[in-house]
């Protein structure tokens, strides 16, 4: 059943991009990079024939194996494609789109790094917009009174805080795992903007917070359209590199991991094998709390120093999404935040471009692919098999 | 939930010892006893965190003041505080009927926005219509308009087992960006403003406000009786059909419910599109009663307020009724509050986030609380 509904929408999927990359083409010249001028007509004719091609394939063959694989360079195809209708005729700085997707990808990447370190563990976390929140706001309030680095330090450690109260929710007292959340959020939320509007509005120097500059790695951060990408941005960006490459080290190939990810998995075995379970859920809600908490910095210290109310504006829900999109998996997730902030970007720099399409449908359109590649992929992604259970111990 | 099944199970077996016909004493703390030290509890820690942000003990007990006399205190605070627990207890009628079958719906926000706008254009689209075919009209479009807009989510979940979170988050966003749209098509938007503002309802199409003839500021109107009628109607279809026992089954186990032959699919999307029906009914609502027309983010969170009144309701009809008109009461009030002492609003989101702390976890409760308890008859596994 879930096969064939998989099927049927990769099949829809891809069928309808082939025909629509066909309505776009357009015969007039595009300049995409200084020396990478695209002809857009040829280019996306050959392109939809490609699309057309992977989609009889899919469509014919009816398999799995390739389904996740077509499909994702089916979606990525008709970007490009979509780019070069957009730019036809005008000038666009691919660089700048990068360096901006990587930047906005930041945020969403860490919180769906937390959401990934709890729900390995089988807690739900609906918590990390709160998280991201309670961040931004310690990031600013003491980053202001104590510099950036304590700052820092102290977005880290009430993100932490708030992960270990998570944890005492939902491990000791049995709450419901996404009432906890829900709460969480909610109570963040009121309390910065209380404090926002009660105290900041008066005492403005605690809101002032100074802001992490780009640092740009020598050598590297000369290469071109890579270099300003990935090697001259501020710490937030590297954090977030480096997080996700040791998160996939701790939870793929240490002990430690190994037993966390039975916890989540299974934990009355890992209780019997003689695994502490609570001890386990509280450590790792709390680090991912702690990571959650470093993401939000990146919205005060990282970005404009200043804390706003709701200043997150959901960005730890598309976090769970991007969460769930790469697959309960560090570089996974890391990979679905990148396409948010590509998508995120691509809005902002495609309102300068004048193009026919009205930029709230823009807005949406990660959205939209977000729902169509969830509903595609749910067949081949799983849960942690214990996610979202309280465990009692006997 | 085992804790409320054991404490249920021992009242029963204490009920035929005693012969007791009131509920037992178990169920009496659950439902009387926490929520009470639960709001305690939120207001004492509100005080505190006033106390921290330098706010002196006089300011405190002038703004609990209030927060009392804006929320019950005149006949223009209780219509204020109905005005605002309107579209809660309708939104989160919808939320709590989802949480019954199993289904964790966060898109009331945006089934809120669609109905609101569905509302909308219905009632400035046929102006010529007597109030009595316009107005149910008008809160039909928005009621279906909202329950195909869950209706999606619920199919999703249904055809590819897409999780109804992400769903719905993401319709959520969605709709956000859609209303933008909507509002600047040249038949929605009021005409000689270049701000996204739909133009307005007929006055005939507006619900009636019910005190005006006491003062003519009384905002509260008919939507009230509506949602009463909701939440009968809600209480009637979970608990007294079918349907009803279909979705609670689902909700309950799954598994047991297909092998009983429930077809789970259909009751997921069934279950969705109600939901859907009493946001957007919700939206209608508070577009019908209170604002006329329709403005970018007019739902202005109802939508997640109403997943903790939902909550707080212990997904319940009744619950969901009182919880409703505890944060209407709440909102008003700390209007009251903000303009008499000059404390925050967005204090009552931390009150209110502390109440649902202390009654979704009532282990919390006994816990700080020891002596306001009996000590539990029996505690299966520890």
């Amino acid at each position: 059943m879930i096969a064939l509904a998989v099927l049927v929408a990769l099949v829809f999927g891809a069928g309808s991009e082939g025909s629509a990359v066909f309505r776009l083409s357009r015969p007039t010249d595009a300049l995409v990079l200084p020396d990478l001028s695209v002809p857009a007509a040829q280019f996306n004719l050959i392109v939809a024939g490609i699309l057309a091609f992977l989609g009889a394939r899919q469509f014919l063959r009816g398999g799995m194996r390739w389904s996740s694989l077509s499909l994702g360079i089916g979606l990525a195809l008709v970007v490009v494609t979509f780019l070069v209708w957009a730019t036809a005729g005008k000038a666009f700085s691919l660089t700048g789109m990068l360096q901006a997707t990587m930047v906005r990808a930041v945020p969403i990447a860490l919180g769906a790094l937390a959401g990934v370190l709890c729900e390995r563990v089988a807690v739900v976390n609906i918590a990390i917009e709160g998280m991201l929140l309670a961040g931004a706001f310690a990031g600013a309030l003491v980053g202001s009174i104590l510099g950036g680095v304590t700052g820092l330090a102290a977005a880290v450690a009430v993100g932490g805080l708030f992960g270990f109260v998570l944890a005492a929710l939902v491990v000791t007292y049995r709450m419901d795992q996404i009432i906890a959340g829900v709460v969480i959020n909610l109570f963040v939320l009121g309390f910065t903007s209380y404090v926002s509007s009660q105290v900041f509005q008066e005492y403005r120097s605690l809101n002032n917070a100074p802001v992490f500059r780009a640092i740009k790695i020598p050598i590297l951060g000369d290469i071109p359209v890579i270099g300003p990408m990935l090697f001259y941005q501020n710490i937030f960006v590297y954090g977030a590199l480096i997080m996700v490459a040791v998160a996939t080290y701790y939870l793929f190939y240490t002990r430690t991991g190994l037993r966390a990810r039975a916890v989540g998995e299974h934990p009355r075995a890992a209780d019997t094998l003689g695994i502490d379970v609570y001890r386990t859920r509280y450590i790792n809600v709390t680090l991912g709390g702690m990571v959650a908490g470093f993401g939000g910095a990146w919205f005060t210290l990282g970005s404009v120093g200043r804390f706003d109310e709701n200043m997150t504006g959901g960005r730890g829900y598309i976090g769970l999404a991007a969460m769930i999109f790469g697959r309960w998996h560090p570089v996974g997730a890391l990979m679905a935040a990148l396409v948010f902030g590509f998508a995120d970007s691509l809005q902002q720099k495609l309102a300068l471009l004048q193009t026919p399409i009205p930029s709230e449908f823009l807005a949406m359109a990660p959205y939209i692919a977000t729902i169509v590649v969830v509903a595609g992929f749910i067949g081949r992604a799983r849960a942690p098999a214990a996610d979202g259970q309280p465990y009692t111990k006997e | 939930m085992s804790d409320s099944k054991t404490d249920s199970k021992t009242d029963i077996v204490i009920q035929n010892l005693l012969k007791r016909a009131a509920p037992g004493r178990g169920e009496f703390e659950d439902l009387v006893i926490v929520p009470l030290f639960a709001i305690a509890a939120a207001l004492v820690l509100g005080a505190l965190t006033m106390l921290a942000t330098s706010v002196d003990p006089a300011t405190i007990a002038r703004s609990y003041l209030a927060l009392l006399q804006g929320s019950v205190g005149s006949l223009n605070a209780i219509s204020e505080t109905l005005t605002a627990a309107t579209p809660l207890i309708l939104a989160g009628l919808g939320l709590a009927l989802g949480f019954r079958a199993g289904l964790f719906n966060i898109g009331a926000e945006g089934q809120i926005l669609m109905g609101g706008m569905a509302a909308v254009i219905t009632g400035f689209s046929f102006p010529e219509l007597p109030f009595y075919l316009l107005l149910p009209l008008c809160l039909l479009s928005g009621a279906l308009t909202g329950a195909f807009y869950a209706g999606i989510a619920g199919w999703l979940r249904a055809a590819t087992g897409a999780h109804e979170v992400i769903s719905t988050i993401m319709l959520n966003l969605i709709a956000y960006r859609l209303i933008d749209y909507m509002l600047r098509l040249p038949f929605v938007q009021r005409s000689g403003r270049a701000d996204p503002i739909s133009k307005s309802i007929p006055d005939h199409a507006e619900l009636p406000r019910l005190l005006e003839w006491i003062d003519p500021n009384l905002r509260v109107h008919a939507g009230v009786f509506l949602a009463l009628a909701a939440v009968f109607f809600v209480y009637w279809l979970l608990f007294k059909t079918k349907l009803g026992f279909e979705f609670r089954a689902s909700g309950a186990s799954p598994d047991a419910a297909r092998f009983a032959g429930i077809r789970s699919g259909m009751t997921i999307v069934l279950a969705m599109a109600s939901a859907g029906a009493l946001a957007g009914l919700a939206g209608s609502v508070q577009v019908l009663g209170v604002l006329d027309r329709v403005t970018p983010g007019f739902s202005a969170g109802i939508g997640f307020d109403a997943i903790a009144v939902a909550l707080l309701g212990r997904s319940h009809p009744f619950g969901v009724l009182l919880a409703g008109l505890l944060f209407g009461g709440l909102e008003a009030g700390g209007r009251q509050m903000q303009v008499d002492a000059g404390v925050s609003i967005d204090l009552i989101g931390i009150i209110q986030a502390l109440i649902i702390v202390f009654i979704a976890a009532p282990m919390l409760v006994r816990a700080i609380f020891p002596w306001g308890f009996r000590k539990p008859a029996t505690v299966q596994g520890k």
